[in-house]
């Protein structure tokens, strides 16, 4: 059976784990527009190719985040949540500056 | 004496060649009135009905493999219209009925057999759920009923009446389900529309969706650009992909869908069985074979791939509804790509690209709506811009203003 290596518990069959969706940022609930709402809500990227996706471990209820080929369904890398928020606000830091 | 059979073999191979049903791939000419993307039975039916009911033949259908390469090749060929919704419901209705004529309609035999349909209820839940599928679509015009238990022993005595820890309590009974040789299909199609004039180009392959100022003017392939007047995408399984070249996001997720064959045996089934509670529906092809198909793959992904775990859980499944079917040794399995999207109906009609038509999102549910679908878009890109009633409700445009179809309780794995 497949394996996917989960940060916390390492590596574990993937009947363990249940897909959670791709990462991709939500409009502000508070002010965006409804058609800004209903595009998040319905109209997917559908990526062929590589991902980031919310997977979860579900014995031990932890989320992760793994980077996945969608054609060949090859997982290359796994990380803790917390890992890419402190660089999606390194690269916010980063975006500001240069402005 | 042998010399007068060497001649005669001649004569024979000289005087009588066979016809090709279909002609070989044309040269590319450098601009169409109508070019569809995707040589399925949805591409091919589209061909047909805009060369033989509008005079539309200036049509070039591309294909990037083989006709009917794709999903209409990996679909497990059941015709039903018990849906839930009154739309979908209607919609199917019509594709039924075109259906029941097609072999005569396209004067190729798609071996269509109504051997009814049957969805068994293990809940009260699903009994509540049968009872309002089966007044919409007696409403509709549909020959649907509830049946008990003991009619469903009759009518399938090798069932098993407790599979897994579910009890048997009723039955959605669908007595113009059928299956046909969905190969037939689109050969009958391809063949109707090329003998009207329409170009059937195989192994070409779409590279890109070519827009000027909002409007679309051909395609790029890997046999060199093409204009057109307007563009059909058709091409289930890669629908966002194609969308994406055009320059636009669609509401849909592609997951695959695994399905085997059994070994042939002796005729045992005659309806179709489906187990919603068990995600299982099984069924006895004309020549024997048992098909198993059950719900797609737990996560996205654009491969046709196995996996060991769903095809021991359909097995698993299957064998407890026809615990005889043990004794059997799978021969064939597959795979198909699902595009899914969130009200488990299709997306069809305008894009936001002008003279750019959808006819997408047909998850596990496109085979049986090949008929329809392809009369309503050769209705669409031949009118006057109107879009046709049946197809309406099934826009882009519903995600917007939030106006979904929901047929997920008559789809997953109920077909």
């Amino acid at each position: 059976m497949k394996q996917i290596l989960c940060p916390m518990n390492g590596l574990r069959d993937i009947d363990e784990f249940v897909y959670g969706g791709v990462v991709r940022d939500m409009p502000d609930t508070a002010h965006c527009s409804d058609e800004d709402w209903s595009e998040y809500l319905f109209l997917m990227d559908n990526t062929a190719g590589l991902v980031r996706e919310w997977w979860l471990h579900s014995p031990s209820g932890y989320w992760f985040i793994a980077e996945r080929d969608t054609v060949s369904d090859v997982i290359s890398a796994t990380f803790d949540p917390s890992l890419f928020f402190t660089w999606a606000a390194a690269e916010h830091t980063q975006a500001n500056s240069d402005d | 004496m042998p010399l007068t059979l060497i001649k005669a073999a001649f004569d024979r191979a000289i005087g009588k060649a066979v016809a090709a049903d279909l002609p070989t791939t044309p040269e590319l000419k450098s601009h169409y009135d109508v070019v569809i993307v995707g040589g399925g039975g949805h591409g091919l039916a589209t061909a047909y009905y805009l060369a033989n009911y509008h005079g539309i033949t200036n049509v070039a259908v591309l294909e990037k493999a083989y006709l009917g390469s794709g999903n209409t090749a990996r679909n497990t060929a059941v015709i039903r219209s018990n849906y839930l919704t009154p739309e979908g419901v209607e919609f199917y209705r019509a594709s039924v009925d075109l259906f029941q004529d097609l072999s005569y309609e396209l004067d190729f035999n798609m071996m269509y057999s109504e051997r009814g349909q049957l969805t068994l209820a293990h809940t009260d839940a699903n009994l509540r759920s049968f009872r309002q599928r089966c007044a919409v679509n007696q409403h509709f015009g549909g020959r649907t009923e509830m049946i008990s238990p003991d009619e469903i022993r009759h009518l399938v005595p090798s069932l098993n009446m407790h599979p897994g820890h579910y009890p048997v309590l009723g039955g959605l009974w669908h007595i113009e389900g059928a299956t046909a040789r969905h190969d037939a299909v689109a050969w009958g199609y391809a063949r109707g529309a090329s003998r009207a004039g329409v170009e059937l180009h195989q192994l070409t392959e779409v590279r890109d969706v070519l827009v000027e100022s909002g409007r679309v003017v051909g395609v790029a392939t890997d046999r060199g650009r093409v204009g057109a007047g307007c563009v059909i995408q058709a091409v289930a399984g890669h629908s966002s992909v194609l969308a994406g070249y055009a320059g636009f996001k669609l509401p849909i997720t592609t997951y695959p869908l695994q399905a085997m064959v059994t070994q042939p045996v002796k005729p045992f089934l005659d309806p179709l069985v489906s187990s919603p509670s068990l995600h299982c529906y099984v069924q006895q092809t004309s020549r024997g074979e048992i098909v198993i198909g059950g719900g797609s793959d737990p996560y996205p992904l654009y491969n046709t791939r196995a996996t060991l775990g769903l095809k021991e859980q359909l097995v698993a499944n299957a064998v407890e509804l026809f615990p005889r079917m043990g004794e059997l040794r799978t021969l064939r399995q597959w795979a198909g790509l699902t595009d899914m999207t969130p009200d488990y109906s299709p997306v069809m009609g305008l894009s936001p690209v002008e003279n750019y038509y959808l006819d997408a999102g047909w998850g596990t549910w496109g085979f049986k709506a090949t008929p329809i679908a392809g009369k309503l878009m050769a209705e669409l890109v031949a009118g006057d811009g109107g879009v046709p009633r049946l197809m309406q409700p099934f826009s882009l445009e519903r995600f917007r203003s939030l106006n979904l179809v929901n047929e997920m309780g008559a789809t997953a794995a109920s077909h």
